[in-house]
């Protein structure tokens, strides 16, 4: 095992938008930065395999700053444990490495919420976002035929992302009504860029059946999936395919600000106007501390940025930025919440818990998550209730509880590697 | 140019670059099923991000690696449904 | 809530409280648990699941080899999720030191008619090949097994519902009176007798209970079916158990059957706090791979810590509590309380009903410690 020891001014968790844009502002205000992500590159999700060369314009120019400037990037690497305050431990390909840092930047991100249905284990049945991810890692999407599920705005950028790269999208099933929709699209009307970014979608969106008010009720097929049902108010009906890319919008990733002892709200992080969150110098910029975006990302990572190195005049600049992508955020929440169908669509032998297969009747019989976690093992899997969580909450109403280390799998060797301090 | 490698998917040999993650060369190999849940049903990759743990597969001998978030790299050897 | 006082009502479905409702059920008395949050919440859903006999003192063998052949007798009726396995026990010695230990051990418990079996060096290698070389040898108990507490307790908790016991849950003990319990929402529920099965919180139902936490941590990992087959205690636990000190660590792995492995142990006294220690966490898990070298590629998916609930002589409280008429105990079981659990209701039940015991009760009556003596 190779050990190593990093110390920083500021570290930044996480390089997707907030990360980057925290990590540069923070470089520029001359301290030293430190940025840290468990992909191979930066980019997080939304900015996954782009490069200062990318077509994606913003992408690009904050690609090029964070190479331009002085800020570390240490990828890839796995924060899971805080052995003391001011210290972070993360796993390497071949170690562990203690991250020490005056002040932090939690740039966590986001991830897919899944629920469940009959058939949505199924090889081949994918986050929306996951598909998308595994075609920009290299996957050849050519001829195949998908549909694209669940809620969001990310459906339609994923969609547009697999048809440019020969998908036969077969439709886009989109669970909010068009009436949601619209006055959503109506929220557009203020960001200009919001409605440029809309325009290019339908034009690379054209003739891809696009239904609101539709969602998936089961995915068939023999060892991997072959086709979905699709249902509206008015029809249901079979949709034959390869793969089925389905998620229903996002939850943040908040277990190293639990871990931390960072307050939450609503299940985000909570953060003051300089993105400070309730641990006096750690930050938090981007989706913890509410979907948003990524305009939004890139506005709070910025302040984050320059608060965290001293400069709070600098990190003012960007309040009215952010005050207005707030906006395009809360209606995101909005106009996506889920309907109430969604809940009945698993049956009591339909696996909730993937890790554990722990199926809807069993966890039926518990009277909390505390009882389900102990009485069926929901929850206690490698992905620490990061998939069926949301889905227990949407289900049940029942709430994650706190986080506890290691966050994510390591090996014995490397948990145990947590040095004390000497 | 990504850099060409050759790895093993279940013990055949494919083509594939380090940029492409293991479960892109997987797929690409045409397997489907990349581990048996606990009670043994097929399961393929789910989040594409490391957070779901389902492309869970055996590289170089070491069990339960995360495919999706691993760059292939010379000579790799890829096991799946382990 | 029924007309009329219950026989007994129980604080705590943990699994000793558990098993007491079952007992006491299952002699028709009418019982009443209460429990504040889940069955098997605390201690009980905290640690390992290991039912073994030990031999710290007469009496801790004593009611550890009673209540283990009470599970293997029920071990059939159990249902699959409590995961019954008896895979045994090895007790592992690292030096010649501890292999003089391991046959004094083997000859106290073959006198007492516990089957156990002394493994040289090269045995101890083909019954756990991934034990590291170089360690002499160690004590295979086969009649020792392992099970899945948190089920067991809800198992043994619906066996006295379907004797009539009635389960009061989350439901909040406030006070224990002499009409029985009063509750958090300020109702009474009359009983006659009054059973403290609250684990590390019987203290605070019953001021002047020596019972203090001591806290541990562990640590289960992915799934190696195979990796080892018995559960592996080495034979510093007994010195690590035995001891009052602050704070130790010993090598402890248990096998599940889901193929995951269960890595403990640590105990510490005085910690409140339920975060879990780094310190702690890197001796615990160095020692388990100075035993298993292997386990350091083993992937970690969970760490926790969980309080046992001990007392000043490391036996139990099971019992009357002095100059309560109607107030009994049935906690303080450290690191016993899965094994001990069964043996523990049958002495309380018998107690209640004022029956002969099957093994002698004095050395677990609370009034074996003189008032006031407590420290």
């Amino acid at each position: 095992m190779n050990n190593s020891r990093r110390s920083f001014d500021v570290l930044v968790v996480g390089a997707g938008p907030a990360g980057i844009a925290a990590a540069c502002c923070a470089a520029e205000a001359g301290v030293r930065v430190g940025v840290v992500d468990n992909n191979p590159r930066p980019g997080g999700q939304i900015w996954r395999g782009e490069t200062q060369n990318s077509d994606v314009a913003d992408a690009a120019s904050w690609f090029r700053k964070l190479a331009g400037s002085r800020a570390e990037i240490l990828t890839p690497m796995e924060v899971f444990a805080q052995p003391e305050v001011g210290r972070l431990t993360a796993a390497s390909s071949d170690g562990v490495c203690e991250l020490s840092y005056k002040k932090l930047i939690l740039c966590t991100g986001a991830r897919e919420r899944f629920l469940p249905f009959p058939g949505w284990t199924l090889p081949n049945v994918m986050g929306a976002g996951g598909l998308q991810a595994v075609v920009k890692s290299g996957m050849n999407i050519a001829g195949k035929k998908v549909v694209v599920a669940g809620s969001g705005p990310l459906l339609l950028a994923v969609a547009a992302h697999l048809k440019a790269h020969g998908a036969g999208v077969r439709a886009i099933a989109e669970q909010a009504s068009w009436s949601r929709l619209v006055r959503f699209g109506m929220t557009l009307a203020s960001r200009g860029r919001k409605i440029s970014q809309a325009f290019q979608l339908k034009k690379q969106l054209s003739r891809i059946a696009f239904r609101a008010g539709c969602w998936v009720v089961s995915a068939e097929g023999n060892g991997k999936v072959e086709s979905v049902t699709l249902r509206t108010e008015r029809k249901t009906w079979k949709e034959s395919c390869d793969y089925l890319a389905c998620g229903f919008h996002l939850v943040p990733n908040v277990e190293l600000a639990s871990l931390i002892g960072c307050e939450l709200r609503g299940g985000f992080v909570r953060a003051d106007e300089f993105q400070e969150t309730s641990v006096a110098g750690v930050y938090c910029a981007g989706e913890p501390t509410g979907i948003g975006g990524l305009e939004l990302s890139i506005a709070e990572g910025q302040i984050a940025g320059f608060a965290a190195a001293g400069q709070r005049d600098k990190a003012r600049e960007y309040f009215s930025e952010r005050k207005g992508q707030r906006r395009f955020s809360s209606a995101l929440e909005r106009a996506f919440a889920l309907r109430e169908e969604l809940r009945t669509l698993p049956s009591a032998e339909t696996i909730v818990c993937r890790c554990e297969d722990v199926r809807l009747g069993r966890l039926r019989e518990q009277s909390s998550w505390r009882a389900a976690k102990l009485q069926s093992r929901c929850g206690m899997g490698p992905c620490q209730g990061r998939i069926c969580g949301p889905a227990v909450e949407f289900l049940f109403g029942w709430k994650a509880e706190s986080a506890r280390p290691p966050i994510f799998p390591v090996p014995i060797e490397s948990f145990a590697a947590t040095a004390c301090t000497e | 140019m990504p850099k060409a490698v050759s790895v093993t998917v279940d013990g055949a040999q494919v083509d594939a670059t380090e940029e492409m993650t293991a479960l892109a060369v997987i797929l690409l190999s045409g397997t489907t099923t990349l581990r048996r849940s606990v009670s043994g049903e097929p399961r393929g990759a789910l989040c594409g991000m490391g957070v779901c743990f389902e492309c869970r597969v055996t590289i170089n001998g070491e069990r339960h690696c995360r495919s999706c978030q691993i760059k292939c790299a010379h000579a790799m050897d890829i096991r799946t449904d382990e | 809530m029924r007309a009329g006082a219950y026989d007994v009502v129980i604080i705590g479905a943990g699994i000793v409280g558990a098993a007491c409702a079952w007992a006491c059920a299952n002699e028709g008395l009418r019982v009443a648990v209460i429990e504040a949050d889940t069955i098997g919440g605390g201690a009980t859903g905290a640690g390992m699941g290991h039912l073994v006999v030990m031999d710290d003192s007469e009496a801790q063998f004593a009611l550890t080899r009673y209540s283990r052949s009470l599970w293997q007798q029920l071990a059939k009726e159990l249902p699959g999720d409590v995961e019954y396995e008896s895979c045994g026990t090895i007790w592992v010695a690292a030096d010649e030191e501890e292999m003089k230990a391991v046959w004094q051990k083997n000859e106290f418990y073959e006198t007492r008619g516990v089957q156990a079996e002394v493994l040289d060096a090269k045995a101890l290698r083909m019954a756990e090949p991934n034990l590291r070389e170089g360690l002499v040898g160690g004590l295979r108990v086969p009649g020792d097994a392992v099970i899945y507490a948190p089920c067991a307790a809800r198992f043994l908790i619906e066996r006295a519902q379907s004797r009539g016991a009635d389960l009061y849950l989350p439901r909040v003990v406030t006070e224990i009176t002499a009409e029985g319990v009063r509750l958090n929402d300020g109702t009474v529920m009359a009983a006659h007798r009054v059973v403290n099965a609250a684990g590390t919180w019987s203290p605070m139902l019953t001021p002047g209970i020596e019972v203090k936490k001591r806290k541990g941590h562990l640590v289960i990992t992915e799934r190696y079916a195979g990796f080892v087959k018995h559960q592996l205690v080495e034979l510093g636990y007994l010195k690590s158990a035995h001891s009052m000190t602050t704070e130790s660590v010993a090598f402890n792995v248990q096998p599940r059957r889901t193929g995951q492995m269960l890595i403990g142990s640590s105990r510490q006294f005085d910690v409140e706090g339920k975060e879990v220690d780094a310190n702690i966490l890197r001796h615990m898990l160095q020692r388990a791979a100075d035993f298993l070298p292997g386990v350091n590629r083993l992937s970690a998916i969970r760490g926790w810590t969980g309080f046992r609930a001990a007392t000043p002589d490391k036996l139990p409280l099971i019992g009357p509590w002095a100059g309560r008429e109607n107030l009994f105990l049935a906690t303080g079981h450290e690191g016993l309380g899965i094994t001990t659990s069964l043996g523990t209701a049958k002495l309380l039940v018998d107690q209640l009903l004022r029956r002969a015991t099957e093994i002698p009760i004095g050395p677990y009556l609370p009034s074996r410690v003189p008032e006031g003596v407590h420290a």
